[in-house]
């Protein structure tokens, strides 16, 4: 995986899918991690963990993504707790927070740092 | 002097807790939270807290990890030491410190006992015989098992609340059951004679022998049995498991032998704040004597372990005694208590109402000016319980015809308590303590909405049994403050699901874009994305996966399979009327044979294949359709199947021919989405084989014609179908249905099944009737002809997608790389697989033991 100054490329944004999610491997310090990727709109990607702190799955990239009051989220597909998209915190629970990553696209590369 | 000053010296207040079960990590859990604490827990069990109360679920197939309430890596977060099988033998108050048997000393700051109760014993001789057991641990729970598996009888001595939970565990291992009491009735504590008499009855039917004042004088060797009970009487009973549950004594020996305050009759002495005889100890749960009262339930060990936790904190807190008010499932009966059930408060008067053909007993007590509700007992049915608490908790003065609220509703509405009779500090939520006054609070800070509520309050996020409570109190409070009560069906849309279909409709409008354009506001979210969805595609019936609607969909809908709680899915090819020709079988056999799947029969008479991994999908359906099978929906709020019976074909007393009617109908309507999902059946004969009356629409062949039933289910709250139209002709039958279910399909709210529907219909059943019958609102028509383009417009889903290479791209784990999930491990139980759970998981990792994984790749 192609490394600059801590932004890793993970695929083309074609591979996303329009306001829904998909899932990228991030193999980094010979452990792998799991990253959920939310297409909102041309250029706005977000990226989180996709382990379920809840369902103990990883499945987040499968759920509905959602927005309450300007916040966009994913709801977990197993038992539908929300996370914040931006930050990671979980709107149902204050103390679940999942991983969230800064995004860009340059190129038509998404990237994330990591 | 307060815990904080004199505490301030030092940071860290060493607490050390004894005992690990519900109640004592309920204080732990409450303690951790502020970081000033260095907790450390000594359990003489060999495992974490676990659920007591839902125990016999042990022997429905529940595993100790299933009840367990924390796990060590939890603890390990929360940063509180702990040491399993340490069982406290020694308190030295002076040095302040506690020493386990196997000779570890532990000093502390404040010492909690949390050391519950244990089972009495009566000293019957022969008590210590093999196979004479308690209920009370996971350990205990495994003796029974094993016991159970060598004998054919099983008797508990005790018929209170606990005895008839464990009988009722003798039943579910399969023993010939009986109930041994010394008292002239069950459950005397809670329940009056009349109320024991209908519970001993409803318990006789469902198979356990209930023998009431007997004393056991001595237990010896049988003659069938390992045991014989002899009895006071001269009578015995033959047996080969006893099970002990005459009532619990508080495990006070350590307090006892350490010199702290004790009750005559056992209990460790605590103050409002559950401090004990030593300033130093404290004492919480089922050990603690508050009021020369023991409190055996956990509502009240929760509270006394806030009050200690606050104490210590502290912040201001008190005990000051509990309600004992329960309501409970008993095998399947409903069992409810309140206050004084025996009426034995001077001068209480009763009133009773009992149905004997329908088995219900209420009872309630009232005081002797007929202003206040004491108690209460009900028995086959608690649906007044809720109501009735809160008269009693909050001495609301009663109505002039107090009997009104156990008196079955005959025309109209029953007086039921409006909120705004609730004082403020009526507590709505007993699970979370949360009262009327806290709801009003959280609506003062700004929560407008009724799940904004329950996530600040947690109110209604326990057992859920004050959901409709809670949502009356908070519609009440809105109301008051001239807030409309919002239909909506959420922050985007401004419209009820209702009139969205009509808007859809009227408007021709195509996709969730267009509406959210035209009629909504932001982005939309997992509430209304799912319900548009579904009034799309039973308005025109489009692919759901194509790409305006596939970031719509449900969960399951999403991948054309029922997602499974390790993310694998299972699948559910279609099966109409349960018919399935022998090569199919054996198709569906191969295939699971191959990717390894687990197999199970449904109770919609189709095969479900567990355990397959994203990328599996596509391939195992392409293999399926090959074989000339297709999607079973059962994915989808849509129609499910069409149970039948084999009917006149084959059985000796079937008038019609049910198979070949169920097969018609689920062809005719295979893939009609709806509000919620839906299940039909077909009977041949009044026998009822096919159990139609459980179903939204259920057939019964007569020798005239048909039958027809409509809205009834199964599930968490079954329901009878009502009968709708009786001896149809095939034709009537088919346009009946058809307008039943577009009429459903367009009025009702998202998630609402047949049942709540047509009871929230003004008029329910005989409206119904009179719009689909006598076309009442003049739209059959309509109704018709919208039904014959969904059907004409079917598609098998799972067709449709392997042959588009666009909606393929979306199964797959990663985008980047053909790994596979990691996390998605097995184990074989039964011969097949099952997901490994996470202590089997970490095991798997400490050990360097792969698990099975799933080594298939397509």
């Amino acid at each position: 995986m192609p490394i600059e100054n801590n932004w890793i490329t993970l695929c083309h944004k074609d591979a996303l899918i329009n306001q829904s999610g998909v899932c990228a491997l991030l193999e980094k310090d010979q452990r792998e991690h799991q990253v959920a990727l939310f297409h909102v709109n041309e250029s706005e990607v977000y990226a989180v963990e996709n382990w379920d702190p809840v369902g103990k799955a990883n499945v987040l990239y499968r759920g509905l993504m959602g927005e309450a009051q300007g916040d966009i989220y994913v709801a977990s597909p197993l038992l539908k707790q929300r996370y914040s998209l931006k930050n990671g915190r979980c709107l149902d629970d204050e103390s679940l927070t999942i991983l969230s990553y800064q995004t860009r696209i340059v190129d038509d590369l998404v990237q994330i740092q990591a | 002097m307060s815990i904080i000053s004199q505490s301030s010296d030092k940071i860290n207040v060493v607490v050390v807790v004894v005992g690990n079960g519900m109640v004592g990590h309920h204080f732990v859990d409450q303690l951790s939270q502020s970081k000033q604490f260095n907790i450390t827990v000594l359990s003489a069990e060999p495992r974490l807290a676990y659920d007591r109360v839902h125990l016999s679920e042990f022997f429905s197939g529940k595993k100790a990890e299933d009840l367990a309430l924390t796990s060590a890596e939890n603890y390990q977060n929360l940063g509180v030491n702990f040491v399993l099988d340490a069982k406290v033998v020694n308190i030295d108050r002076k040095e302040q410190t506690v020493t386990t048997a196997k000779g570890d000393t532990f000093a502390y700051d404040k010492l909690i006992l949390a050391t519950g109760s244990y089972p009495f014993v009566p000293p019957i001789p022969g008590k210590d015989r093999p196979h004479c057991l308690v209920y009370r641990t996971i350990e205990d729970l495994e003796a029974i098992e094993a016991s159970a598996k060598q004998g054919k009888v099983g008797v508990v001595v005790g018929g209170g609340l606990l005895g008839l939970e464990a009988a009722n565990a003798l039943k579910q291992l399969g023993l010939q059951t009986h109930v041994v009491e010394f008292a002239p009735q069950l459950m005397g504590v809670q329940v009056d004679a009349a109320g024991g008499r209908l519970l001993r009855s409803m318990i006789e039917e469902l198979g356990v022998q209930v023998h009431t004042e007997k004393a056991t004088n001595v237990i010896v060797d049988g003659e069938q049995c390992v045991h014989r009970m002899e009895f006071a009487d001269g009578s015995s009973l033959e047996t080969d498991v006893i099970l002990f549950s005459a009532g619990i004594r508080p495990y006070d020996n350590l307090a006892q032998e350490f010199d702290l305050a004790i009750g005559e009759r056992g209990g460790i002495v605590i103050d409002n704040q559950c401090v004990t005889s030593d300033k130093n100890i404290y004492a919480i749960g089922e050990c603690a004597l508050w009021n020369n009262f023991i409190f055996g339930l956990v509502a009240p060990g929760y509270h006394m372990a806030k009050v200690a936790a606050d104490h210590l904190k502290g912040n201001e807190n008190a005990f000051t005694g509990a309600d004992m008010s329960t309501k409970l499932k008993l095998m399947g009966v409903d069992v409810g208590s309140i206050g004084d059930a025996h009426a034995r408060t001077p001068g209480a008067q009763c009133y009773t109402y009992e149905n004997q053909p329908e088995q219900i007993y209420k009872k309630i007590v009232v005081s002797n000016d007929g202003e206040k509700l004491l108690g209460a007992v009900l028995v086959g049915d608690t649906s007044d319980y809720d109501n009735l608490l809160q008269y009693a908790l909050n001495g609301l003065t009663l109505p002039t015809a107090p009997e009104t609220l156990i008196l079955p509703a005959l025309d109209g509405e029953k007086p039921m308590l409006g909120a705004d009779a609730l004082p403020n500090t009526a507590v709505i939520c007993s699970c979370h303590n949360v009262s009327k006054g806290d709801i009003i609070n959280a609506i003062d800070q700004g929560a407008t909405e009724l799940s904004t509520v329950k996530s600040c309050t947690k109110a209604s996020t326990g057992c859920g049994g004050c959901a409709s409570l809670l949502k009356n109190v908070f519609d009440n409070e809105l109301t008051h403050r001239g807030i409309e009560v919002s239909k909506d069906i959420c922050s985007h849309f401004a419209y009820s699901r209702t009139e969205l279909f009509h808007i859809i409709k009227a408007e021709q409008i195509k996709t969730f874009d267009q509406l959210l354009h035209k009629h909504g506001n932001g982005l939309g979210c997992e509430i209304c994305k799912p319900a548009v969805a579904s009034i799309l595609a039973s308005t025109w019936n489009d692919y759901i996966l194509e790409k305006d609607h596939v970031s719509l969909q449900d969960t399951n809908d999403t991948y054309l399979a029922n997602m499974q709680k390790d993310g694998t899915y299972s699948i559910v090819p279609r099966v109409a009327g349960g018919e399935i020709t022998p090569d199919k079988l054996i198709v569906i056999g191969e295939i699971a044979k191959e990717y390894n799947l687990y197999t199970k029969i449904t109770g919609g008479q189709r095969i479900d294949l567990f355990g397959a991994r994203i990328e599996q999908l596509p391939p195992i359906w392409k293999r399926l359709i090959d074989a000339g099978m297709e999607t079973g929906h059962a994915y989808g709020k849509s129609v499910r199947t069409v149970k039948s019976c084999v009917g006149s074909t084959w059985c000796r007393y079937g008038v019609k021919d049910s198979t070949s009617m169920a097969i018609f109908i689920e062809n005719r309507y295979k893939g009609l989405r709806s509000p919620h999902k839906l299940k039909f059946a077909v009977s041949g004969c009044t026998r009822e084989c096919a159990e139609a009356q459980s179903k939204d629409v259920g057939i019964i062949a007569t020798d005239k014609g048909w039958n027809l039933y409509v809205a009834g289910n199964g599930g968490m709250k079954p329901r009878h179908a009502d009968l709708f139209a009786t001896d149809l002709d095939d034709q009537t039958l088919i346009q009946y249905i058809d307008r039943f279910l577009m009429f459903y399909i367009r009025m009702a709210d998202r998630l609402q099944r047949t049942s709540v529907w047509m009871e929230s219909l003004e008029g329910g059943l005989n409206y119904l009737q009179s719009v689909v019958i006598d076309d009442h609102l003049g739209i059959n028509a309509d109704l018709e002809k919208q039904m014959e383009n969904i059907i004409a417009s079917y598609q098998c889903e799972w067709k449709t997608t392997i042959e588009n290479p666009e909606a393929l791209k979306r199964f797959r784990q990663f985008v980047n790389s053909d790994k596979t999930d990691n996390n998605i491990q097995f184990v074989t139980e039964r011969e097949q697989i099952r997901p490994a759970t996470s202590d089997e998981k970490q095991q798997s990792v400490a050990n360097q033991i792969d698990c099975q994984y799933i080594t298939e790749t397509v």
